[in-house]
């Protein structure tokens, strides 16, 4: 399959065509790209037809030549790589502990009910940190990075657990020839000075929750007693950024119906100060006011091809950024297995609740429908885990013929269970997204090229 | 003339150690 594509650049437009399963890209002309619009049997468009007639013979042969010698080489609407995959269920690799059940934010579009997960408010003992810990390197094979998460709710309102796991985590992994990374995503209302020391020294990567312009911010997101708390988020931010100094971190926003002009969010974050930075499209149900619906899609996607010019410009005239959505690594991207796999959730990437329930991710947190086991008796339900490890790109209909099927690992499971009613299933936004989101990317990244920032 | 100007071909030619949303 060959997807073609247009990003309009400083008012030009640039061509593309993307071999899907060999991962070749091309710039070409205007004549190229009717030629394999007209030959893969996307030369839909009225304009393009017209276009595509008045050619030259000489023109359009010249092109079909130029991709027949592609097709022969296999650089071009070429065959599938691998045509059958199945995960492996025997390595766990990453957990998402939930180190408690509470938050000190409401925040309209939670997944997670306020921090609850529709459970009662609760709080992770160390005892069940610590076992997931023994639960996560007995099953991690011959793994030698692991990883666990710290997640809520809100982490920081169970600080000194999160500290002993931490500490816990580094004595078992030495004793088992094992390196842990510590990731934290926080809402930063606690984010104070010794915490963000310790943070700092402690974490390989930190999520830092903030939405945007500070108005977008509050009409969603207040304090439980209904007060606004974005200057002293941004406050603790800002001093957490200035502490990491290079070291890895993340502004990770929220975008809603609220504000499809979410690229003047990004750059709001990028004006105060902030380098690495990601803005997600909310996921609810579509009669939520907040949602993201069907009819909102060509307009987020202007707004993508709207964020990479103005993306393009900042790299290269001094507000260098890093948009997560649009780093691309073209030459030495994963392997196979992981653009095959995607996220792990259910196989190597778990998640545990505060009292020590394991779940597929921490979207299904909760879910007893999805429940595997528990860090003190291990894997109960084996045949949960055996279903995700069916998820791959390659088991999915609705990928089959899509140009990010290698790019997105197949989607989120708890979208596509929220959205179809299976986890296998397809979100149908999130797909249309997740595609002009690619198309973005792989136009930077050619830009870039052309002229290195 | 050329046509076709190729940015990168043939990408898609683990050890489980990559990260895992």
């Amino acid at each position: 399959m060959v997807h073609s594509f247009v990003f309009r650049h400083k008012g030009e437009p640039l061509y593309f065509l993307w071999d899907i399963e060999s991962g070749s890209l091309y710039n070409v002309d205007h004549v190229a790209f009717l030629c394999a619009r007209s030959r893969y049997g996307t030369l839909t468009d009225d304009a393009d037809k017209s276009a595509f007639a008045a050619l030259g013979e000489r023109e359009k042969s010249e092109a079909v030549a130029e991709l027949e010698s592609l097709e022969a080489d296999g650089a071009l609407n070429a065959k599938p790589v691998v045509d059958k995959f199945r995960k492996r269920v025997s390595r766990v690799k990453a957990m998402c502990l939930h180190i408690c059940h509470d938050c000190n934010l409401r925040c309209g579009y939670c997944f997670a009910s306020g921090g609850t997960y529709n459970t009662a408010r609760d709080y992770m003992s160390a005892e069940v940190g610590e076992k997931a810990v023994d639960f996560l390197i007995k099953n991690s094979g011959e793994i030698k990075n692991l990883e666990v998460d710290y997640f809520g709710g809100e982490p920081l309102m169970n600080l000194d657990v999160v500290k002993r796991i931490t500490e816990y985590a580094k004595d078992e992994a030495a004793k088992a020839g094992k390196r842990f990374s510590f990731t934290m995503t926080t809402n930063c209302l606690l984010l104070n000075e010794d915490t963000a020391e310790w943070l700092n020294c402690e974490m390989d990567n930190v999520v830092l929750s903030i939405d945007g312009r500070e108005s977008v911010h509050n009409a969603v997101r207040h304090t439980v007693s209904g007060k606004n708390a974005y200057p002293v988020i941004l406050k603790n931010a800002l001093n957490f950024r200035r502490i990491r100094g290079a070291g890895k971190y993340y502004v990770r926003g929220t975008f809603t119906k609220n504000n499809l002009d979410f690229a003047e969010d990004v750059k709001a974050l990028n004006d105060l100060g902030f380098d690495q930075i990601s803005m997600e499209p909310v996921v609810l149900d579509e009669t939520d006011p907040l949602a993201i619906c069907a009819n909102d899609v060509e307009r987020i996607k202007a707004e993508y091809e709207r964020l990479a010019e103005e993306y393009l410009e900042r790299r290269s005239g001094g507000k260098w950024f890093n948009f997560f959505h649009y780093m691309i690594d073209l030459d030495h991207g994963p392997c196979i297995h992981k653009r095959l796999t995607g996220c792990g959730a259910g196989t190597e990437y778990l998640a545990v609740s505060p009292t020590g329930d394991i779940y597929p991710c921490h979207q299904f947190v909760g879910n007893g429908e999805y429940y595997i086991g528990n860090v003190y008796d291990g894997i109960l339900r084996p045949d949960v885990r055996e279903r995700f490890a069916g998820f791959t790109v390659l088991e999915k209909e609705h990928c089959a013929d899509c140009p990010a099927k290698y790019y997105c690992g197949g989607g989120c499971a708890a979208n596509a269970l929220k959205f179809s009613g299976r986890p296998d299933g397809r979100y149908a936004v999130g797909c249309e997204l997740q595609k002009k989101r690619l198309e973005m990317s792989l136009a930077v990244a050619y830009i870039e090229r052309k002229a290195p920032v | 003339m050329k046509h076709i100007e190729t940015v990168t071909k043939k990408t898609l030619v683990g050890c489980g150690e990559c990260q895992a949303c």
